[in-house]
């Protein structure tokens, strides 16, 4: 743009002004830019600023509990009494907790997500597929205070009573809830890498006899499977940071479950225990410290699902040539 | 610029005079205890509307912080769900506090099972055992051959302390315990779960849940009030020295007294001391 500005001496139509800047102009032009870019970089700056900061608080909260007690006995024994004589902190079951729902969320979520989205992008004509997503999309946008409620009224019930669980707020509970809510998340990623797919591969597949079953699964999901794995990363990464739902529909008992496949027990996640303890903890307390160490692994966790997502992801990208 | 100018000093104008002006107006600090926390929020709502140049803050930290900012001289009273301890005592003292302990309220809590399930009456004993996970099924104590499934409140709620101190005597809970995080909850998984053990506070209880004896005695505010019943405690205010009367103080920590009072503390649902 400057470089158009400077070389162009005749005068503006109309305006009788010059088109040559004063020095003035030019340097007020000069700043002006370059305060512009600079305001700009700060602004987008801030966001990443606000990362680095939630970073720094969390660990520094946590420090003073990684000094005064021990690490291996945190990750490594089950019993969580943060407020007993003699406080135990043993946060193991929390993280099994956690990964116990998220993963049983998964179960449920990725097979129906890729299958739906498959169907939006390969099967259904294109005036249902535009009735569908945004359908699929309100999923994303129902509180998830509301899903608890569902849970805890209407599914913790129905299990007792039909299939004569003794609690219904259990790990079961928490995951179908879960993978409803990672739903929109899988779909839409899916989708969006399976469209992506060009269409000379589909038509080349057909050209060579491939039925429409053939051409989808040994053709299409192979070609996305970057963009398939991330929108998995991504659902998962959902899933492990909700809290209001698993606060109210897992039951919170802190034990893993035995044997470890009945996911009809009650388990507890790290993300419910920080939401249901931090409230009457009192500040710079051991427990209050604790509460940030589960912060910090809870981060470390989604920080290395984000690096997993964003490489399958820019390869997803690079293999579709697209931006 | 100049219009600009000339309102920045009209708002500064203003906000010095407002502050004036507050600073003339009487202030009353409380803090303290979540459980009590709601009975001061409503009494300073209703003082709010009767002395509106009052400025009444609640803040609800926990008793103990209460307890502190009332040595600290940080507040006119302090809330609190239990008694102030040795230390706090002797730490007030030596800084010239004197606590004087108003009890404005009484807090019970009721053990509560499903309507179906025949057990009537559990001694204390035994319902910290069923907490400590030590009883598991209920045909130990008197009922049909099923599993307890064991709910308690989370523990940053003054329901659990008061359960935790009075029932569990401090000790810890075991590990199929399971966690909900309000009242109305606790009340809606014992109504839907047969074999589920939980405690409410009182104003929760309906016929959808069946309270509890406990050892041999039913929780009702008669029995609440009058201290039979175990599972209850005194709620307080503590300030220092007994506030002079008349002062605003003295009527906040005597307004359980009055009729208004004592509706607010049924409506939170906690049972007034006064026994009418």
């Amino acid at each position: 743009m400057d470089d158009i500005v400077r070389n162009d001496t005749k005068p503006a139509a109309g305006t009788g002004q010059s088109l040559v800047l004063t020095p003035l102009q030019d340097l007020g032009g000069f700043l002006f830019h370059h305060l512009g870019r600079l305001l700009l970089f700060l602004i987008t700056c801030s966001s990443v600023l606000l990362v680095l900061l939630i970073f720094f608080f969390v660990i520094r909260e946590a420090i003073p509990f990684l000094t005064k007690f021990s690490l291996t006995e945190f990750l490594t024994t089950k019993s969580w009494y943060p407020e007993a004589a003699t406080p135990k902190f043993g946060a193991l079951s929390l993280i099994v907790g956690s990964l116990y729902v998220t993963i049983a969320a998964l179960v449920f979520a990725v097979p129906t997500g890729i299958l739906a989205a498959i169907f939006l992008s390969d099967i259904v004509l294109l005036k249902i597929r535009d009735f569908i997503k945004p359908v699929i999309e309100i999923l994303a946008a129902i509180p998830s205070v509301a899903y608890g409620f569902f849970a805890v009224l209407v599914l913790a019930p129905w299990m007792q009573n039909k299939w004569g669980f003794t609690t219904g707020t259990n790990a079961l509970n928490a995951s179908i809830i879960l993978s409803i809510m990672a739903l929109p998340t899988i779909i839409s990623v899916a989708e969006d890498s399976i469209s992506a797919v060009g269409r000379e591969l589909r038509e080349a597949s057909y050209g060579l006899g491939a039925t429409r079953f053939e051409t989808i699964f040994k053709v299409i999901i192979p070609a996305a499977h970057s963009g398939i794995i991330a929108a998995i990363v991504l659902g998962m990464m959902r899933a492990i940071g909700e809290t209001m739902v698993v606060w109210m529909a897992s039951g919170n008992a802190n034990q893993i479950p035995s044997p470890w496949w009945d996911l009809s027990q009650s388990v507890r996640t790290m993300t419910a225990t920080i939401a249901g303890d931090m409230g009457e903890t009192p500040k710079d307390s051991p427990h209050y410290w604790s509460l940030f160490a589960i912060g910090v692994v809870l981060l470390v966790m989604t920080f290395l699902l984000n690096i997993i997502s964003e490489y399958f992801l820019a390869s997803a990208k690079r293999k579709t040539g697209k931006s | 610029m100049k219009r600009i100018i000339v309102c920045g000093l009209i708002m500064l104008g203003l906000v010095l005079a407002t502050k004036l002006i507050a600073a003339e107006n009487q202030t009353l600090q409380i803090d303290g205890s979540t459980t009590v926390g709601p009975i001061a929020d409503a009494f300073a709502e209703a003082f709010k509307s009767n002395y509106p140049d009052l400025e009444i803050t609640v803040k609800k930290t926990g008793s103990g912080d209460g307890a502190a900012a009332l040595i600290d001289g940080r507040c006119d009273v302090a809330t609190m769900s239990r008694f102030m301890k040795d230390k706090e005592f002797k730490a007030a003292v030596d800084k010239g506090v004197f606590p004087v302990a108003h009890v404005v309220a009484m807090d019970g809590v009721c053990i509560v099972v499903h309507p179906s399930n025949p057990v009537t009456q559990l001694s204390t004993a035994a319902i910290r055992d069923i907490y400590k996970g030590n009883i598991t099924n209920w045909k130990e104590v008197g009922g049909s051959d099923l599993p307890i499934v064991v709910i308690s409140r989370d523990n940053s709620s003054g329901t659990y302390e008061t359960f935790h101190e009075l029932v569990m005597n401090k000790e810890e809970m075991g590990s199929k315990v399971e966690y909900v995080n309000s009242n109305p909850q606790a009340h809606a998984r014992v109504k839907t779960t047969i074999g589920a053990i939980g405690y409410v506070g009182i104003g929760f209880l309906d016929a959808n849940v069946k309270a509890l004896k406990v050892d041999g005695i039913m929780p009702s505010r008669q029995t609440i009030a009058t201290g039979q019943y175990p599972v209850a405690r005194p709620l307080f205010m503590f300030t220092n020295g007994y506030p002079k009367l008349g002062s605003m103080t003295y009527k906040f920590c005597t307004f359980y007294l009055t009729e208004t009072g004592q509706e607010i503390i049924e409506a939170k649902g906690f049972i007034p001391v006064t026994n009418y």
